[in-house]
């Protein structure tokens, strides 16, 4: 190997890596730090650490409700996107029918479309309904683009499971749904871990839905983080800290899909 | 129910037209399937594919026509702006372009 | 082949309903809003193209498309070589390789809103890093107050938000030309140049366009990062479609023009996705394996 090349490239990683974590970085630093510090005192970490905006955030109904409902309303989302996605992910990898190439384009562009594009007939539709500032209509209105990324992903990891192990299954007289439980599940528990994980992610970013269809009872962290930011003498290290806290769950889970990031973002943004 | 839809007559007919179309080519395709094929078209198309690009043309032609339909007024000399039947009608000359020899 | 079996419509029965439910019926909402003039839900007047026609010489929406289009184009512009530089110096094997996967995905999987969030803290002259480091370098830095410097800062925050992404899939690319390939060009004597631009860049050209379409269409539909770092400002210098679109529709209830403008965004968006499926199907059948392993 060229030395001189090697060391080019190294520095070129290590350069890129720190641009990549000193945002984060700064952030996590600040949501230790007391206000007076992050607005007095400039210091590359916290001077006089503290745990006062954690503190704020766990006991603070209108922080820590906002949590919640975000996690009931991505709970939803995920397993019902998971429970509608793997008969059809089964059906397009396995069988071709009338459309099928169609329907599977059909949900690309569901995936694709800004929801600000059908963000004024939610706003009716689920005034309607009487759904208004629930869970279950932000829940619903990201299966739009939950349910096709679902299927995008299931897809793939099916379409690499060999079909003559349906056959032999079918053979040997299991009926489908016997089979598609017992045996086919767990043979892609990859693909349903990175699905749900996807789905979990997308649905937890969410601002432009999730901040019109709830008001109050439903708000989620994302909208009660928008509102603190609109608001005059910011309480920045509150702030950080409650941005800490929603990386979090991603930051975990990273490290397991770690092999599957690439797969799932190419056939999942898709 | 549905007041909330805020029906017209003209979208109802339009989406009638296109529900109507779906179920002609499924028939279509029942009694002859198509062939995948090769036309003036870059890719090579099945007869929804051509369908789906021709309804896509016909609606950015009607699109520029409204963009430009203003202008037109001064570019010909007209009394008033062209009416959209006009583009309407080239649109659907079009998409049987692109049916037949896509 | 797969069989054919038309059965297998009863299996994506729910999901067409539940993605029907969500998009067809909204979807004929847009159209029934965009051709008239909806006072109060009692009064409406059908207005023909009207509204059409007024959103096609809207300056504002010209203007926000005209900024999309920049932005869209830059983004491309820094991320793609950026993305491909960072894959090719990736290290390919061992924990080292775990190690710079993850840190480098983690900015994609940061909620779009803290994304905003760190940059709004990152960049303030006041108490971020960045902020205070151009302030203390003798720049008139301010994303807040200069048109310029909020464009840049948006702009920075894209890259340091998506480049990953690039680079995970120009990675994945990589990893999946056969070693027999380096070797014919190491007895060749092949610069390093070389092997990029005959080896390489080829292979790479399937996950290449994937990568160049997802980014066009996701900065498309820009909305909560520079929401919340500019909110589309200072004047409208950071108001790209997607904000333009949804003020026009929650903030000042303009339904009809609202919707006229939804469908004209839904139409740019359907040609595009035709374009990336397209794509999709010819390297998917050319190479199985491209974005296939991670």
């Amino acid at each position: 190997m060229d030395d001189r090349r090697f060391r080019k490239r190294v520095v070129f990683l290590v350069l890129y890596l720190a641009f990549a974590i000193l945002p984060v970085y700064w952030m996590v630093n600040m949501s230790f730090k007391t206000n007076e510090e992050i607005l007095g005192l400039f210091s590359l970490w916290p001077k006089d650490f503290t745990l006062d905006n954690y503190r704020v955030i766990f006991t603070d109904v209108s922080w820590y409700s906002g949590y919640i409902n975000s996690l009931i309303y991505v709970a939803i989302n995920t397993v019902v996107s998971l429970l509608v996605a793997l008969p059809a992910a089964y059906a397009f990898s396995r069988y071709s029918f009338l459309g099928d190439k169609h329907v599977f384009f059909w949900l690309l562009t569901n995936r694709m479309t800004p929801p600000a594009v059908f963000l004024l007939p939610f706003f009716q539709l689920y005034t309607t309904l009487g759904l208004m500032d629930t869970h279950i209509a932000v829940a619903l209105a990201h299966l739009l683009f939950n349910v096709p990324l679902a299927v995008w992903i299931l897809e793939g990891f099916m379409s690499g499971i060999p079909r003559e192990i349906d056959e032999t299954a079918y053979i040997d007289g299991y009926s489908f749904p016997r089979f598609f439980l017992t045996i086919f599940i767990p043979l892609i528990k990859a693909g349903v871990g990175v699905a749900a994980f996807f789905c979990f992610m997308f649905s937890w970013v969410e601002l432009l839905m999730a901040r019109t269809l709830t008001s109050v009872n439903a708000k989620p962290i994302v909208a009660v983080m928008t509102r603190t930011i609109s608001a005059s003498g910011m309480d920045w290290g509150v702030l950080a800290a409650a941005g800490v806290l929603t990386i979090v769950p991603g930051a975990i889970v990273i490290w397991f899909v770690r092999n599957y990031i690439a797969k799932g973002f190419a056939m999942g943004r898709v | 129910m549905f007041e909330w839809m805020a029906w017209t007559l003209p979208v109802a007919v339009f989406f009638c037209a296109i529900v109507a179309m779906l179920v002609a080519m499924t028939v279509w395709e029942l009694k002859s399937p198509t062939v995948l094929r090769r036309g003036f078209l870059p890719i090579a198309t099945t007869r929804g594919d051509r369908l789906f690009i021709g309804l896509l043309a016909a609606a950015y032609v009607n699109l520029a026509f409204v963009a430009v339909s203003e202008r037109m007024v001064g570019w010909f000399g007209l009394e008033e702006e062209p009416s959209i039947w006009l583009s309407f009608f080239a649109s659907m000359a079009l998409l049987a372009l692109i049916m037949r020899k896509g | 082949m797969k069989p054919v079996n038309q059965k297998a419509w009863l299996l994506i029965l729910p999901v067409v309903l539940c993605v029907a439910f969500s998009a067809i019926l909204p979807l004929m909402t847009v159209v029934n809003y965009s051709v008239q003039d909806i006072i109060s839900p009692e009064r409406r007047v059908f207005v023909g193209t009207e509204w059409f026609k007024s959103v096609m010489r809207d300056e504002d929406l010209q203007g926000a498309l005209l900024r999309q289009m920049t932005f869209s184009l830059a983004v491309l512009l820094v991320e793609i070589p950026l993305g491909i530089a960072l894959a090719l110096s990736m290290p390919a094997k061992g924990w080292k390789s775990s190690a710079v996967l993850v840190l480098v995905a983690i900015s994609l999987l940061i909620p779009w809103n803290v994304v905003g969030t760190i940059w709004q803290i990152f960049g303030r002259v006041d108490i971020g890093l960045m902020g205070a480091a151009l302030a203390a370098l003798g720049f008139d830095y301010s994303y807040t107050g200069n048109a310029s410097d909020a464009w840049f800062t948006v702009l920075l925050m894209d890259v340091w938000h998506w480049t990953p992404l690039v680079a995970l899939l120009c990675f994945a690319g990589l990893r999946a030309i056969p070693d027999a390939y380096y070797q014919a060009a190491s007895i060749d004597g092949a610069s390093k140049f070389a092997v990029f631009r005959y080896i390489q860049l080829p292979k790479l050209r399937g996950v290449l366009m994937i990568a160049v379409l997802l980014r066009f269409m996701d900065s498309f539909m820009i909305y909560t990062e520079p929401f919340v770092l500019t909110g589309g400002g200072p004047g409208n210098a950071t108001t790209f479609l997607s904000q333009y679109l949804t003020q026009k529709a929650v903030g000042q209830f303009d339904l009809g023009p609202a919707a006229a403008f939804s469908l004209i965004y839904f139409l740019i968006i359907l040609l595009l996705c035709f374009i990336l499926y397209n794509w999709m199907q010819r390297v998917g059948t050319a190479d199985k394996t491209g974005a296939g392993h991670g």
